[in-house]
């Protein structure tokens, strides 16, 4: 099976080197194709037409966090192929700020996984031709899978007894949010311990 | 008129305007909280604009604040048809990554409530799609049926529906005897019941001229739209994640792949029914290995799961072990992994991207149901207002796991 998707990779890599910068089987068995973003759709073009791939079903768009990375974001497809019975995964790093080109000329079932990836971490399809936020409330605010987004959020509802209608207020926990760090002090944990200051005072 | 259009009454130069209607959120046909945006050229559907995300829970964003088995129960909460199936994808994710074997046992027990779950699933599709087309007596007799079937879940798990039953490394208990014996009779009489509601709808006059020709979907729409499970054997295409990549032991059972032919709802509603009966066969197999190689251990000992609670009380490791299990969680090597399932509604996925620690760095649900209803606009196009709900039930719809 995997040697099958490692002579794919190359082959892909190979028609089409512009665009792919690195193919790989990974650890799972699974084929990860490093494409530049401009390059998409014409890749994906590609694989969905040639003759010994056809991986003709979208399977998945998401998109992947990394606030400390340049490229921060990881824009992921998933395909599938029904007739070679094959999976591939597509990556595209992007910057915070940039336009990733639509592919739903292309697979028409992309509509809904871009304006999900628009709505939950803000990055833009060019080329789409409704992107609006699927998910999240009707003028919600904030891309909520951000790392940097509050698992809490920004507003709670309520219904007000007074204004006899649901309003929108800014969250009051009354308890903290809890999130318990289990992380063993002798595996690595790079906080300093309430006391551990004290050493450096003594010396 | 308000847009200023109006001409003269007695030239009867008027501009028609299609009419705007919303389809729920609130609607018995709605099967949850869909809001549809219909609009219609006299009784034909010329637009339809889905609304969801009124049940989105954050249920990603939730899984990466806590350990990998604490979010196990999140997955029963997303298709809460057939719970267990969706454990089933996220437990094959961690297995995957971490590279633990489940015991035979175990794998047997999956296979079998996956089943179930497939059962309890095209059951309540079946009867409510009959509903949505005016049939009221199939819901009642479904759901009695369903009604034992989560008593079996609650004996396995003690839950009727929020099992967390299935974990990394096997499942959480062994099944005891008699419920095996009980769910062999309950396969046995089954058929009756199955024959009893194919006797009402399938050759039913109402139901096949509300069922007939409806939503009709080729075999290159179902690919063009990433539709899968009944959605895409409704068109003809033999494709089951069973039997192309299989899992668990599923190589091992013989069953069949129902197919239909036109791509209608009509074909989708013999699907089901069919692949009910092909779901019974493989309950028979797996009970029948069960009671051959007789009891052995569920879980795969070691780090992912609890030790017996029988060695706690004698090994000071062994409740360190658990008292690390249940608080810190396991570690899941670094890396990322595609995991999915043949569940009930199509392909249910887990994409999990490790970071090495406690937590998921990132999870994402591929439902089936959402690329079905994307689709709807597609579909429902040109259909009459009536066929929108016989659309909404033939695909399956569950916003648990459309909103996540």
């Amino acid at each position: 099976m995997s040697e099958a998707l490692t002579e794919l990779g190359t082959a892909l890599a190979k028609s089409s080197s512009d665009a792919v910068m690195a193919t790989q089987v990974n650890a799972m068995g699974e084929l990860v194709v490093q494409v530049s973003p401009a390059a998409l759709p014409g890749f994906i073009e590609h694989i969905k037409t040639q003759r010994d791939a056809k991986f003709s079903s979208l399977v998945d768009i998401t998109a992947v966090d990394y606030p400390s990375r340049e490229k921060r974001f990881d824009v992921v497809y998933h395909f599938l192929s029904m007739y070679t019975n094959q999976r591939i995964r597509i990556k595209a790093s992007i910057l915070e700020d940039e336009v990733v080109p639509s592919i739903t000329s292309i697979h028409p079932s992309a509509d809904w996984f871009e304006r999900e990836v628009f709505d939950m971490y803000g990055i833009m399809f060019s080329g789409h031709p409704d992107l609006r936020r699927i998910l999240t409330d009707y003028g919600f605010r904030g891309n909520p899978l951000r790392k940097d987004f509050p698992t809490t959020g920004y507003t709670e509802l309520r219904y007000d007894e007074v204004e006899k209608r649901v309003v929108y207020e800014p969250v009051s926990l009354v308890q903290e949010y809890r999130q318990f760090d289990f992380m063993s002090p002798w595996e690595g944990a790079e906080y300093i311990l309430p006391g551990d200051e004290k050493e450096e005072v003594a010396k | 008129m308000a847009d200023g259009t109006f001409k003269d009454v007695q030239t009867g130069e008027q501009r028609i305007r299609n009419f705007n209607i919303n389809f729920g959120p609130q609607h018995p046909a709605a099967h949850g909280v869909l809001r549809l945006v219909l609009e219609l050229d006299g009784e034909i559907v010329e637009r339809c604009d889905p609304h969801i995300g009124l049940l989105h829970r954050g249920t990603e964003k939730l899984m990466e604040s806590r350990t990998y088995l604490q979010n196990l129960p999140y997955f029963d909460r997303l298709d809460y048809v057939a719970p267990m199936n969706q454990e089933h994808a996220w437990c094959l994710a961690i297995e995957k990554l971490t590279g633990v074997e489940v015991p035979r046992r175990a794998s047997l027990i999956r296979v079998l409530y996956s089943e179930i779950g497939r059962i309890l699933n095209h059951i309540l599709n079946v009867t409510t799609q009959a509903m949505d087309v005016g049939a009221l007596t199939p819901p009642l007799w479904g759901f009695e049926e369903r009604e034992k079937l989560m008593v079996f879940y609650e004996r396995a798990c003690g839950a009727r529906l929020h099992a967390a039953y299935f974990r990394p490394g096997g499942v959480h208990q062994d099944l005891p005897q008699d419920l095996i014996d009980d769910i062999e009779q309950w396969a046995r009489e089954f058929p009756n019941i199955l024959a009893d509601i194919d006797g009402l709808l399938t050759e039913n006059r109402i139901f096949k001229q509300r069922n007939v020709d409806i939503a009709v979907i080729s075999e290159q729409e179902a690919l063009d739209w990433g539709f899968s499970g009944v959605m895409v054997r409704g068109s003809g295409m033999a494709w089951d994640l069973r039997r192309a990549q299989p899992y668990e032991c599923y190589d091992e059972m013989d069953f069949q792949i129902p197919v239909g032919t036109n791509g209608d709802c009509y074909d989708r509603y013999l699907c089901r029914m069919q692949e009910m009966r092909e779901s019974l066969k493989i309950i028979h197999q797996c009970i029948g290995k069960l009671n051959n190689e007789g009891p052995s251990d569920v879980l795969a000992r070691g780090k992912f799961t609890p030790p017996k609670r029988g060695e706690m009380k004698t090994s000071m490791e062994a409740l360190i072990h658990h008292f690390k299990l249940y608080t810190e969680g396991f570690h899941v090597p670094a890396g990322e992994i595609y995991a999915c399932v043949e569940a009930p509604k199509g392909e249910f996925g887990v994409y999990l991207v490790s970071d090495g620690t406690n937590k998921p760095y990132k999870t994402k649900i591929r439902a089936p149901g959402y690329l079905h209803l994307a689709a709807m606009d597609h579909v429902a196009k040109g259909h009459q207002l009536a066929d929108v709900a016989a659309i909404i039930g033939t695909m399956d719809v569950v916003f648990g796991e459309i909103d996540r």
